[in-house]
This record gives structure tokens, sequence and C-alpha cells, in this order.
């Protein structure tokens, strides 16, 4: 081993639960949507969070960046480069340590022409046309509003914004549907290049091809909390180098793969089952799956599953 | 049947870049046509076209040899990209899944829907459980042909391989005509029984611009 890479993103035990009516009842009561999420990021590198959709992939990207809605409850710890990311904390290092690549393309605003939404309050215009070249986004398109452009061309907007430093930390949530192949390998590539300057990268997202290519490890997500951290070469190995049933199973579904899904749905929220949250779809289920699950290591990566192997 | 498009032009205003050009395109009944082309090339525009959203400049859709209804149900449905804005809000689950037609237990069983779902409320389900309304409300017995824009692009890989296994068991179980735009090529050829590329089909691109990022001022996609 070389000297060891430091951790930019740490978080451990993050807990959110929105503070919400539920059907029929007249009292607010807590709906628990991310349980204990344990997940770290380091210099340099890039890890992928992939998983079911309304497993709690942006709500974690929210907590990071503190842009929760005000009825909800966090708990656990978020730390960045070894201090806690508070919201003011957070506040001082967004736009320039830390870049946010939202997933809706709503987050721009509209009725601000794109070129200074990029540039914001520490850029210039050189670097901005510098970005927007990269990205194909010619002249006429720094004076458009967000209503203006195109899906895919809106997604380069944003990605711009996010690349025109050089930030410690790349939070991107679902940075590439919408752009064609060549596109969102360009993207990808940036953000390669960036890792290999030292940004750590958390990017969310359900294009697992693209995951594949630049991603170190793969973070998988079910129900609200994280079940299989490997590196991404297990991923591409198979079924067989994974350690969660949920992860074999996402594997082949890939169309490139077996395109075979399996049944069933991820349980609600407000209706969780007690022990392991897979456990009504899982082939291997038996009675010790309905205690409580930790987290484990297991061939240098981490399962939340009893039986893995 | 056969729903044809005859030389279909379109552009957003009456003197800008046209969007697509002298489009002529074929979906017979038990087909699914693959559509893909990268972004800005027109493919959500050509698809609201073909489904009646929107009347070409020049050109005409027609359903064997006749234009598309423009009153009652049309044959031709629709289902979206983003699940979430096709239903309203303020809409119950069973009233917006009741809107054009009522799907019965066996289609809500095959389609996955459970009926706790039923008196939900959108905001209460996952764009995969939304999407699944969203399609099961176009399947009445009058729909002839889907036009899927981009339908599982926004959900996980084990809820899209469902939702196409199940699509392609309906639309061969009731020979329906799909077209199906997306931007993933193993998934085109996984669910399609052919596949068009419309950079080819479309002529306003070819000699215009070089460059396929280049025409991309006002075209379809618009930021919703």
């Amino acid at each position: 081993m070389s000297e060891e890479k430091k951790t930019v993103l740490n978080v451990e035990d993050l807990t959110v639960a929105f503070n919400m009516y539920q059907k029929g009842a007249f009292k607010k009561t807590d709906l628990e949507v991310i349980h204990k999420l344990s997940i770290d990021v380091k210099e340099g590198e890039i890890v992928a969070v992939v998983g079911s959709s309304g497993s709690g992939k942006s709500l974690l990207a929210h907590s990071i960046l503190h842009i929760l809605p005000k009825n909800a409850k966090v708990g656990g710890k978020i730390e960045y480069c070894g201090k806690e990311l508070d919201d003011k904390y957070v506040k001082e290092l967004l736009g320039r340590d830390i870049a946010f690549i939202p997933q809706s393309v709503d987050y721009l605003d509209p009725l601000m022409h794109v070129d200074k939404q990029v540039i914001g309050v520490y850029g210039n215009k050189e670097r901005q046309r510098e970005v927007f070249d990269r990205y194909h986004l010619d002249e006429r398109v720094d004076t458009l509003y967000p209503f203006q452009l195109s899906g895919g061309m809106a997604r380069r907007v944003l990605i711009s914004s996010a690349v025109m430093e050089e930030p410690k930390l790349i939070i991107a949530d679902e940075p590439t549907p919408g752009l064609n192949v060549e596109m969102a390998m360009e993207t990808l590539n940036n953000f390669r290049e960036l890792a290999d300057k030292g940004t750590a990268v958390l990017m969310i997202t359900h294009d697992i091809d693209l995951a594949f290519e630049v991603a170190d490890r793969i973070a998988v997500f079910y129900a609200g909390t994280v079940v299989e951290i490997a590196s991404t070469l297990d991923f591409i190995m198979g079924r067989g180098f994974l350690r969660h049933p949920y992860s074999a199973a996402f594997v082949d579904a890939l169309p490139q793969k077996k395109f075979k899904p399996i049944e069933g749905t991820q349980p609600y929220a407000g209706n969780l089952p007690s022990g392991c949250l897979f456990a009504d779809r899982c082939p291997y289920r038996d009675d010790e799956c309905a205690g409580e699950i930790p987290m484990r290591d297991l061939r240098g990566g981490k399962v939340r599953c009893v039986h893995a192997t | 049947m056969q729903l044809k498009a005859e030389n279909i032009s379109f552009r957003y205003t009456d003197d800008g870049p046209f969007v697509l050009k002298d489009i002529t395109l074929e979906v017979n009944s038990g087909e699914r046509v693959g559509i893909v082309a990268p972004s800005g090339y027109g493919k959500s525009t050509l698809a609201k076209i073909l489904s009646g959203y929107r009347l070409p400049e020049e050109g005409k859709v027609l359903l064997d040899g006749k234009p598309l209804p423009m009153t009652g149900y049309c044959p031709v449905q629709m289902v979206y990209q983003h699940p979430e804005q096709a239903v309203n809000p303020r809409h119950r689950m069973d009233k917006i899944l009741n809107e054009a037609w009522q799907p019965d237990d066996e289609l809500l069983r095959k389609m996955g829907i459970e009926k706790s779902w039923l008196t939900r409320w959108p905001s209460e389900l996952s764009g995969g459980e939304l999407q699944r309304f969203c399609i099961a409300r176009v399947l009445g017995p009058e729909t002839k042909f889907l036009i899927c824009d981009e339908i599982t692009t926004m959900l996980d890989v084990i809820t899209q391989a469902q939702i196409w296994h199940l699509l392609m068991e309906i639309s061969e179980e009731r020979n329906l005509g799909m077209m199906i735009i997306t931007h993933n090529m193993s998934l085109a050829k996984r669910v399609c029984t052919r596949i068009v590329d419309l950079t080819k089909l479309n002529n306003v691109h070819s000699h215009t611009h070089t460059h396929i990022h280049d025409h991309e001022h006002g075209d379809e996609d618009h930021v919703h």
C-alpha cells in the first residue's frame, strides 16, 4: 500500500426522516426515508451511487448540502476533510471547494442569462467560455435563458458551472441523462481528470455503463440505505463477484447483460419490514433476515446481508 | 394498421430553424420501432406530432390513410419521460388511473400496481410506480399505437426491465404498434423490432450543420 488517501467526505449512520401527515391521521409523524447510511469518498476517487429509484440517492446529496426541506430531521454524522459539515460551513465551501450538479434543470434561474449563472460569484468570463467550448456550447448560448435550452444543453450548463473551478468535492446528482453518449463520456472524462488532480467525486447515476467506465467504487442503494459498496471491477466481473443479492439482481436486469428483472417493488418508507429491507424479494431469505442487519466488511467491500459470502 | 408520418416538417416559431424537415416514417401494428438520435434532434417533437399533441407545419400524420381524430379517444397514445409531471398532483391515483378508461384488476395485477397505491397521492409513489399508472392509463381498448418517449430513463434498471417485459408482452398480445424513443442502444436492441436513426431521416441537419451540437437553439426538449 502506498500513502493513505485522505477522506474528503465521510458520512456515518445518516438518518433522514420527514415529519409529515400520514394517510388518515390528524397528527404529524416521522417518516424515516434514510436509515443508518454510511459512505465515504477519498481524495482522487470517484464513487458512483446506483440503485432503485426512490431509494434515497438524491436525499443523500441534499443532506450533505443542507438543502433538505424544512420538515426533515437529520441524524448521524457528515464530515468534510475531518471537520463536521454543518449548515454554515457548507455555505462557505459551496461554489468553490464543493460543487453540486443538481438532478433537475429546474435549479437554473429562469430569469438570468446562462453565462452569468455559470460565472456565479467566483468565476470569470474567460473561464466560462473555455468551459462552454469544452461542452460544445457556442457563443449564442451565453445569452440564452434556461427556457430556450434543450434538455441536453441545460444539463451541460449545469455541469459547466460545477467545473468552473477545481473543486475538492463534486456531488453530481444524475449528471448525464439527456446527453448523447459522446457528451456523457466527455463529462465523465472531465470528472476523471479532476479526480486525478485530487478531487473527490460522489456521482449518483442510473447509467451503470458510464459508472463502469470511470468510477473507482460503486455503492448500491436500496430502500434508503446502502446494501453494498464494492470496487467497480467486482461489478464488471459480474454477479459472482458481488456480495448482496440486490446488487446481483441489479446487474442481471441490465439490458446489456441478461435484461432479467426480479419481481416485486421496493418497500414504501412508511411500511418497512423490521429486518433486511430486501427480504421479501430475496431468494436466500430465512429467519436470520428478520433481525438487525449491520453493515460488515467482506472481500474488500462492504455489505448489509447476513448470508453474503 | 399503420401509423404514418408523411413529409413532416416542424419548427417552433414562424421564422425559426426547422427542427424536423421532410420526415417520412411508418409504424405498423405489431412493430416496435426504436428511434435513436442525440439530444436536440427532434425526437420528442416527432413523438408529440405523431400522437397529435402538435400539428406539423407541413406534411401529415395518417392512421390507415386518414388524419388522426381531433375529438374523442385518440388511438395513438403517448407516455412521457417524467411521470411525476404527467399526472395531476391534486388527484389521487385511482382518479388518475381512470381518466380515460377503467383498467380491470387483471391488467393492474399484470402491471404490478398494488391496490393500496390507489388511495395515495402521486407524491407518495416512486417514479417507477407512477410510470406503471401512466402506462396502464393509456392502454384502453381503443389504443392501437403507443409512443414511448424515454419512458424508463429515470427509472432503475430492475424497474426498467419489469416495465419493458410487460410492454413487450402487451404489445404482442394486442398487436399494438409502438414507437420507442431512447438514448440507450442496448435497451433499443432488446425491445425493438426495428431501429431508425433519426439523424439519417431528418433533412434539417445533414447539409446545414456539420456538428451535432450546433443546431439546438429553440429545439424540442425545453427545460421544464
